[in-house]
Order: C-alpha cells, then structure tokens, then sequence
C-alpha cells in the first residue's frame, strides 16, 4: 500500500511534463509563468490565513476542544458515535495537522482493528479540514460574504462522522 | 465566517479562564504567529509548483481532456456552468487532484477556480452558489485511495489497512450529498 502511495505524485508530475513536452509546450517557461502566478495568490491569502491560524492555536491550547466535545455529547449519543472519537471529529474540520496528530496518538493508545480505531480512520479518510479550505479559498478571491457555505460544509462533515460509526457498526 | 471567528477566541478566552489554561493560552499565541509563518513558506512552495505544472497542464490541453472525462459528473454539480470555460478546467483539476489523494495539490487547483468563478461575480465580496458548491465539494473529500490512513494503519499491525476504504467511500458520498442537498436548500434564499 505504501508502494502505491509513493507512486501517485511522481507519476501525476511525470505524466504532466511529458504529455506538456509532446504537445510542444515551452515547459519551464511554462512552470515559471505559472508558479509566478501561485506566489501572488499566496500572498493574497496570508492574511487571512494568519488570523485563522491565531484562532486555531488559541482553541486547540485553551482546552476549548473537551468544552465542544462536551456540548457535542448528546449528539454523539444519539448516533452512536463512540466517545472517544468525538474530539477527534471535533478537531477535524478545524485543523488537519492537529486531526492527524490526534489520529495518530488515538492509534497508539487503543491498537488497530477495532471499532474505536476504524471509525477514527473513516473520519480521517473521508473529510477535510472545513475552515481552512474556506478561509483559502475564500481569502484568495476577497469574498467576505461566505452566504450559506458554514453551513452547508459542517453539516457534510456531520453527516461523514455520523455516516462513519454506522457503517463500521454495519461492515465489521 | 465574521462571527465564528470571533468566537472561536471568545471560546478560547473563556474555556482558559474555566480550566486555568490562560498560561498555555498565553504561550500559544507568542508561538502561533511563527506557526503560521511556517505554514505560509510551506504553502508557497505549493502553491509555486502546482501554479506551475497548471500552467503546464493547461497549454498542453491535458486539463481540457480531465475536463471532458469529468462532464457527466460536473453536470450534475454545477448545472449552470459553461462546461468548456476556464473555471470547469481549474475544477477537473481539483476533483482529481482530491481523487488521487492529493490535498495539497487540490488546494492551488481550487484556488484558483475561485479566482476564475470571481471573475465574473456581479457582486463582489459576496459567494456565488457555484463558489460555495466548490468549498463544500472540497471539505466533503472524495478519495479513491485514503493513502495517509492506510500508511498509519499498516505501520500500526492493522491486518488489512485498507477495509475501511468501502466504507470511506460511503461515508464521504453520504456527506458529499448532504453538504450540495444543503447548499441546494439554503441557496434558494437567494442573495
């Protein structure tokens, strides 16, 4: 599995070159002109990308996440989502490097092959950090009515950590 | 977003105040700034290459083939979408990108669909249906191969890292369809 993994970014990167050569395209120039392009984007988004950062830091520290998980429970319990998975689907949609380091800690301590375990995986594997795509997103374009896009995304992500306890409750 | 980030600190704020966290709360923000510093100059080798390989992709026409594979599926998404414009290349370029597992390269793709969909926002500063179809199409994440969970798993003993792939499937099209039915009900209410 490992082996196929570190095959998909050299090869999409391979294949982009060389389909680019075929077709007669002036690659580097190509890749300079665009690359030119992501660093202005970039630095469009710093901003905004900071202040998100600033709120994460100042969440993840507090101690506000056994607070949310807390308020979550009831929620948790009515669905079945197991207990200890809940700060986990709490930290996700708004930090992935904190969801990862989170996922891996959760490995550690309750072992794999187990319901506990899978669950945490189906969350990982199946959604995305939320805040972080909108702040991007939204702050590349300088869109500072986001309309019903909160919303919308947390309940996705709702319905993915719901979805992920019944199916292991059904498949396993 | 105004208001959930206020009181994301709000929040912050007062659990610290609660369970006498303020020291570590304190610390963390003499040490975010340098963190997100970090994962700015990280975030601009990224969004250097992808840039790059787009411009790459798209003047060799690869996109525009990504783009006709994906029309059935950009139907039913973005109806109201010119299928051969500019923004549904840069879009045939995230969902791939997110299929293949790839959430850095995804993110530059998205970004810059944004940008192409902003060019013609009538309003601007203000989402389009199509904008926040995007967002949501990214946090729901449909992959084909969940590669970051299967390398954990594995390393950890897991017999088969990868039987929860079905199921990841599942779950991600479950959200997926609820996040655009969302989008579908609260965007009616127009502007």
């Amino acid at each position: 599995m490992a082996v196929v993994g570190a095959w998909v970014l050299p090869s999409m990167i391979f294949s982009i070159i060389v389909f680019g050569l075929f077709k007669g395209v002036n690659v580097f120039e190509c890749f300079v002109d665009g690359a030119k392009g992501g660093m202005k984007t970039l630095v469009g988004i710093m901003p905004s990308l900071i202040g998100l950062i600033l709120a994460v830091t100042m969440l993840r520290s507090s101690g506000a996440l056994d607070i949310l998980s807390w308020l979550m429970s009831p929620i948790s319990k009515l669905t079945g989502i197991p207990d200890e998975v809940v700060p986990l689907a709490v930290l996700s949609p708004i930090s992935g490097s904190g969801a990862l380091s989170m996922y891996e800690s959760m490995l550690n301590k309750y072992g794999v092959d187990n319901n506990i375990e899978r669950v945490a995986s189906i969350i990982m594997g199946s959604s995305e950090t939320t805040f972080y795509a909108i702040t991007l997103y939204y702050g590349a374009v300088d869109v500072k009515k986001t309309r019903h896009t909160v919303p919308s995304a947390l309940s996705a992500d709702l319905t993915s950590f719901i979805m992920s306890s019944w199916i292991v409750r059904l498949m396993f | 977003m105004n208001y959930i980030w206020a009181g994301m600190i709000v929040l912050a704020f007062f659990s610290a105040i609660a369970q006498g966290n303020m020291q570590a709360l304190s610390d963390s923000v003499m040490v975010g700034g340098t963190d997100a510093i970090n994962l700015c100059l990280r975030l601009l080798g990224i969004m250097c290459l992808w840039g790059g390989l787009m411009k790459i992709a798209e003047r060799s026409g690869l996109t525009n083939a990504l783009c006709k594979l994906l029309k059935p599926f950009l139907k039913i998404i973005f109806p109201k979408m010119d299928l051969d414009s500019k923004e549904a290349q840069a879009i045939s370029m995230n969902i791939t990108a997110n299929l293949l597992g790839l959430g850095n390269a995804a993110t530059p793709f998205g970004i810059e669909a944004m940008k192409r969909m902003d060019a013609q926002n009538p309003q601007k500063g203000v989402a389009t249906n199509d904008m926040v179809k995007l967002v949501v199409l990214n946090s729901a994440s449909l992959r084909i191969i969940p590669t970051t969970v299967a390398m954990l798993r594995q390393q950890h003993g897991a017999k088969v890292p990868m039987d929860i792939m079905t199921a990841s499937w599942i779950s991600s099209a479950a959200s997926l369809l609820v996040g655009m039915t969302m989008v579908w009900i609260l965007g009616k209410r127009g502007r």
